[in-house]
């Protein structure tokens, strides 16, 4: 009955409103996937997990790339946003985004809704693609 | 015109216009902003009375306006990632925090049913423009709980009209109550300490009454904790305004 209660929606495609405390992604944190592909739009028994931080810190703050473990599969993804607030007049999302990505670089999916925080432009070249493909800025 | 006795009556000049000056009634309406009042400490005031100076230079180069929680304020930022190098963030004041030149504000908006809040510097110089669009005070003193709330009440159209406000004494008080989102909340907004008005509970009465457990009802007779601003607040008053009609 408990563990019903916990998870607020059955098939996780409805953003997960966990309301712990305000951290930035670390292991075996629950994210969101922001973008259209397949891989993170079909429902899953499991949300989307964070299994490495590809850090000194094992902390990801926006801009960080994370190995996500999606349906069984393992995947890379680039965080765009985050619950903890950071550096003033960066924006705090209420979810923990993420875009997912190739090895290379290449995001998987064709479009990004969610808005995407400007400082990401900073890193142009890195994620110039991800950056193509995101509507909304903030 | 003429006379009874037929001689044309003297000039008699037209009654004086009743002048109403504005400019007095919006000065009996003090308001000074919360950043300018000192937190009970035991530091030197010469520190505040610097601080003081440089705020009011900055804001006599750059007009800062009249501002509470709850209002709806548009910011349009110098960025130098975004084309156009300006950046424009429409959203409630959630909250005012902060003393001196470090005071912040946070506005909350929901974009694309994805919830954004944005810590300003009231006082950063990358701040290029703060216009208020709706003045509304609300029930609270931070409006915290939105982020629980339903996002339809933290929703505004980033290309909202400024609404127009004529130059009352009043600003209005909007006591909309909030409905939540289902529990769990990121804070237990029903105990009192946080003392929460502007939300509408349909929790079961137990629980609210459960909730009154951790009531402090000492605390508002803590002769410690008193800090009576009223007479700091009359002398900076008096010291701002000096300075900025200067």
């Amino acid at each position: 009955q408990g563990l019903l209660r916990r998870s607020v929606s059955h098939s996780f495609l409805s953003f997960p409103s966990n309301t712990g405390a305000c951290r930035a992604i670390q292991k075996l944190t629950r994210v969101r996937v922001v973008d259209n592909s397949a891989l993170g739009n079909t429902p899953y028994h499991r949300p989307p997990k964070c299994i490495h931080v590809y850090n000194k810190t094992g902390v990801g703050k926006v801009g960080d790339k994370i190995l996500l473990a999606i349906k069984g599969e393992k995947k890379k993804a680039l965080i765009v946003g985050h619950k903890m607030p950071g550096p003033t007049m960066t924006p705090r999302f209420d979810s923990n985004n993420v875009v997912l990505i190739e090895d290379n670089g290449n995001p998987i999916g064709t479009r990004i809704k969610t808005p995407i925080p400007y400082i990401l432009r900073q890193r142009e070249g890195e994620f110039s693609k991800v950056l193509a493909i995101a509507r909304n800025f903030v | 015109r003429i006379n009874s006795d037929g001689k044309p009556a003297a000039f008699q000049p037209p009654p004086k216009p009743v002048i109403i000056d504005k400019q007095k009634q919006r000065e009996e309406r003090r308001f000074l902003s919360p950043e300018f009042i000192p937190p009970r400490g035991r530091t030197d005031p010469l520190k505040y009375y610097i601080e003081r100076k440089d705020m009011i230079q900055r804001r006599k180069v750059f007009n800062i306006p009249e501002f509470y929680v709850g209002h709806i304020l548009a910011v349009t930022t110098a960025d130098p990632y975004a084309n156009g190098k300006v950046n424009r963030f429409v959203g409630i004041c959630i909250q005012r925090g902060g003393k001196g030149l470090g005071a912040t504000f946070v506005l909350r908006n929901v974009i694309e049913d994805q919830g954004v809040e944005m810590c300003y510097e009231l006082y950063s110089p990358r701040i290029q423009a703060i216009e208020v669009l709706k003045l509304e005070k609300r029930l609270d003193d931070n409006l915290l709980y939105l982020r629980d709330a339903l996002p339809e009440y933290s929703t505004f159209d980033m290309n909202m009209k400024p609404v127009s406000r004529l130059e009352h004494e009043e600003i209005p008080v909007n006591k909309l109550q909030v409905r939540m989102k289902p529990k769990p909340w990121s804070k237990r907004w029903e105990r009192p300490k946080y003392n929460v008005k502007g939300i509408k509970f349909e929790l079961p009465e137990k629980k609210m009454e459960e909730a009154q457990k951790w009531s402090q009802p000492w605390l508002e007779f803590d002769m410690l904790r008193e800090y009576d601003t009223s007479k700091i607040e009359e002398k900076i008053w008096k010291e701002v305004s000096e300075e900025l009609k200067k």
